[in-house]
């Protein structure tokens, strides 16, 4: 049914078609809607049966999800930034065990400095963890692809992550498309896990594993993840077939087939992006673009053949690692290896500062005009960032750089100096 | 020539559990023993902690009709019952990290009841340094919501599984890893207040809490028969010596838990609700340095010269214990003997 709704709360109502058994809470903005609707849910029996267990922290919720699912029972929670990392003992423990956990990510920055705002450092710190990743680009994929999700983590046992962007998707009041409850479950059987903790057929899950066997164990991870690869268009396809719409899948290129230049995201920002494709297309620019939907396991057969007729590349990015450049770059750049294409990177949004259609249109120009640098900072303010670093390299006790920023701009204790 | 048994400390039943009518007997072998931890695991010569595990999960398995899971935190008893491609237990077990045992135990409480299969119950284990320390966060959390689920924890008073290293349930001027005494810690573990997580899950008011120990296998069980009697959250801190980690001979295991209780360091009680409601009387309470000269960790108090103060404050605290537990008065166990 089309509803006008917050992508929170379409997102929790895709949850409750999926009919979780045990949903863990503990709030963080801007995931904190999608829990407190699934709380308001539970409490009116519109899923049911179900336990909503309020925790003590992130640990405790992904722990509770990890005794429930290897229990038997379908498991889902949601968190951000903070709590994600605060978890992350527990997220890589969820995929080592093959536990098919369903979370969540209303994705925020990571601080210090402390920022709510949105941008991908979040989940992309996760990227390694054995766990499904994928994005989407509005509210309704959110939707779609967390129905695809369960579907997905329970075929192969793996824990799968989605991504919607904090603020800019979670808080975003937009048209959606609700499946009907009959449609959810002709798409998603019901949980048949591979292990279960069952006192008629005991098993032990978590053994100790050592150098003799624990290779093996992580190569079975990977192919896992492999396997995922394959299954991941299969679903979207069946997905397709039983709702009419065309959701998530490995990657989608957009007027990509003939450009000189093809930009490369993650996420929400493709529909700005895509914008600009169209502008700059009327003026006869050759530029196109590429939304990567699954971005764990990286579909680098996929990005290698959307990306090959291409003169440059450009991936726009919500991450930084630190003391390199771009995180989803790099594994652009592993994608197009021997292609001899150049890959740009450009670090943008990150914080949430406000990735404009006239910054990309620059950008973009630039780019066509083959004189964009290698790796570069959208919108960076240098003035600030040049006074910063005078003033670290001439006092040495110059304070955190932040507080100075602010202090230099006049936002705050401009007064106290 | 005449032979004298001496029935010694026959409160205890370590001798006297055959004295006791059948249907009062510790099970400490047979073949209709549950046996959830099978022998052949790789635990230490002279382990409390395999001792204590063995018989509270069999307890708890007796008490449910086999109808048991089990979640344990990382540390000795999960490394030593589960090397890849062994495993020593016999009921469904399940091992996720060191400090979530307890919010694992919820989950899986949580499917239980969602599936409706109540009937199958949860217990979750862990070390001292497990409960006391890393994983405190998620058993308040357990305890607070009241989730069906007993805790226990197995205090060997260190963390024993990394090579003993000081917890925050290591007694005072113990020696560990990381409280030598040497230098500003010229008498081992530094003096505290010490944290007491019986009087914390106390504090939370859940139905049950109690301590127990394997010097007294036949109170140990029925207190986790009790346990399972109950649903909400419950904890049974069960005092566990370590030969390894203590210093200690491996034959002394039981005598060493015998005389940590007869001293009054460590005290023995029940708590329902928030109230104490039992304790388990000691006889007549022996010296601390009875106790703590049979321990390698306590050497450096009785080396030339004594540590006299030290001990002084150990006895003190004992002492506080017996006050404090009313350990010289009649016992008042609810569960001990014949009840539960
Ligand atoms: C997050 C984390 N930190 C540290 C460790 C290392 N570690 C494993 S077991 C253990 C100590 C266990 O001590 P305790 O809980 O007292 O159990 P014991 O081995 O004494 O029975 C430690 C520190 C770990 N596995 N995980
Ligand atoms: S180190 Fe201590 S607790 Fe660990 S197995 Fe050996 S005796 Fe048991």
């Amino acid at each position: 049914m089309l509803k006008q709704i917050e992508g929170s709360q379409a997102v929790a109502e895709a949850i409750g078609l999926c009919r979780p058994e045990v949903i863990c809470a503990y709030p963080i903005t801007p995931q904190t809607h999608i829990v407190e609707n699934l709380g308001q849910m539970v409490d009116k029996g519109q899923i049911d049966p179900c336990e909503y267990i309020n925790v003590e922290s992130e640990f405790a919720a992904m722990s509770v999800a990890i005794g429930a699912s290897a229990a038997g029972a379908r498991a889902y929670t949601a968190t951000a930034s903070q709590g994600l990392l605060f978890m992350a003992e527990a997220v890589y423990n969820a995929s080592g065990l093959g536990l098919p956990i369903v979370m969540t990510i209303g994705n925020r920055s990571i601080g210090a400095p402390i920022n709510i705002w949105n941008d991908h450092q979040d989940s992309l710190s996760m990227r390694d963890a054995g766990w499904i990743q994928l994005y989407a680009e509005t509210n309704q994929e959110a939707v779609d692809l967390h129905i695809q999700a369960f579907r997905l983590a329970e075929e192969l046992s793996v824990p799968v992550m989605v991504c919607v962007d904090g603020f800019i998707l979670t808080h975003a009041y937009e048209r959606v498309d609700i499946p009907e409850q009959a449609q959810v479950d002709a798409y998603l059987p019901p949980f048949s896990p591979r292990q279960m903790l069952d006192p008629a057929n005991p098993v032990t899950i978590g053994a100790m594993v050592g150098p003799e066997a624990f290779i093996e164990v992580r190569y079975l991870a990977h192919y896992q993840q492999m396997q995922a690869l394959g299954l991941i268009p299969e679903l979207a396809e069946a997905f397709q077939q039983q709702f009419g719409r065309d959701s998530g899948g490995l990657v989608k290129p957009y007027r990509s087939a003939d450009a000189d230049t093809i930009v490369v995201a993650l996420g929400s920002v493709n529909g700005t992006i895509k914008d600009v494709v169209d502008e700059m297309r009327e003026q006869g620019v050759s530029i196109g673009s590429l939304s990567i939907c699954t971005y764990r396991p990286f579909p680098r057969k996929a990005v290698r053949s959307a990306l090959q007729h291409a003169t440059r590349i450009v991936v726009v990015e919500k991450s930084l690692a630190v003391g390199i450049g771009g995180i989803v770059a790099t594994d652009v750049q592993m994608a197009v290896a021997g292609l001899h294409k150049p890959v740009h990177t450009v670090i943008a949004g990150l914080g949430g500062r406000p990735i404009t259609r006239d910054s990309l249109r620059k950008l973009f120009r630039k780019a066509d005009e083959g004189h964009l640098a290698h790796l570069q900072f959208l919108d960076l303010k240098h003035e600030l960032v040049h006074e910063e670093i005078a003033r670290m390299e001439g006092q040495r006790h110059s304070g955190p750089s932040a507080e100075n920023i602010l202090r230099g701009m006049g936002t705050i204790a401009s007064q106290i100096r | 020539m005449e032979t004298t048994i001496k029935f010694y400390q026959t409160d205890t039943f370590t001798v006297g559990n055959r004295l006791l009518s059948e249907a009062e007997r510790s099970v400490q072998a047979g073949m209709q023993r549950t046996n959830a931890l099978n022998s052949g695991h790789r635990a230490c010569q002279g382990c409390g902690e395999a001792l204590g595990a063995r018989f509270a999960v069999d307890a708890a398995m007796r008490a449910t009709n086999n109808q048991l899971v089990a979640c344990n935190a990382t540390g000795c008893l999960e490394v030593f019952s589960t090397p890849y491609p062994e495993s020593s237990w016999q009921l469904p077990w399940l091992h996720s990290l060191f400090g979530n045992a307890a919010a694992v135990a919820t989950g899986v409480a949580a499917a239980m009841k969602v599936k409706g299969k109540q009937h199958i119950r949860v217990l979750a284990q862990g070390g001292d340094g497990g409960t006391t320390d890393i994983g405190f966060g998620c058993l308040s959390g357990m305890f607070e919501r009241n989730d069906d689920v007993l805790y226990i924890c197995y205090d060997n008073e260190a963390y024993m599984n990394t090579g003993v290293q000081r917890s925050s349930a290591t007694p005072p001027a113990a020696r560990t890893a990381t409280t030598m005494p040497v230098g500003q810690h010229a008498n081992g573990n530094v003096f505290g207040k010490g944290k007491s997580v019986p009087l914390i899950a106390m504090a939370h008011e859940i139905p049950y809490v109690a301590t127990a120990s394997v010097a007294d296998l036949r109170d140990l069980e029925a207190k986790v028969t009790k346990a399972m009697s109950i649903h909400g959250a419950r904890y049974i801190h069960i005092h566990v010596p370590c030969p390894l980690g203590w210093g200690a001979d491996p034959s002394h295991t039981i005598k060493l838990a015998r005389l940590a209780i007869e001293s009054g360091l460590f005290p023995v009680f029940e708590a329902e609700h928030g109230e104490i409601t039992g304790h388990r009387a000691i006889r007549a309470q022996v010296p601390v340095e009875d106790y703590l000269k049979l321990q390698k960790r306590f050497a450096h108090l009785f080396r030339n010269p004594k540590q006299v103060d030290v001990i002084a404050h150990l006895q003190a605290m004992a002492d506080r214990n017996i006050r404090r537990f009313k350990l010289l008065e009649k016992s008042t166990p609810p569960t001990g003997g014949a009840a539960a």
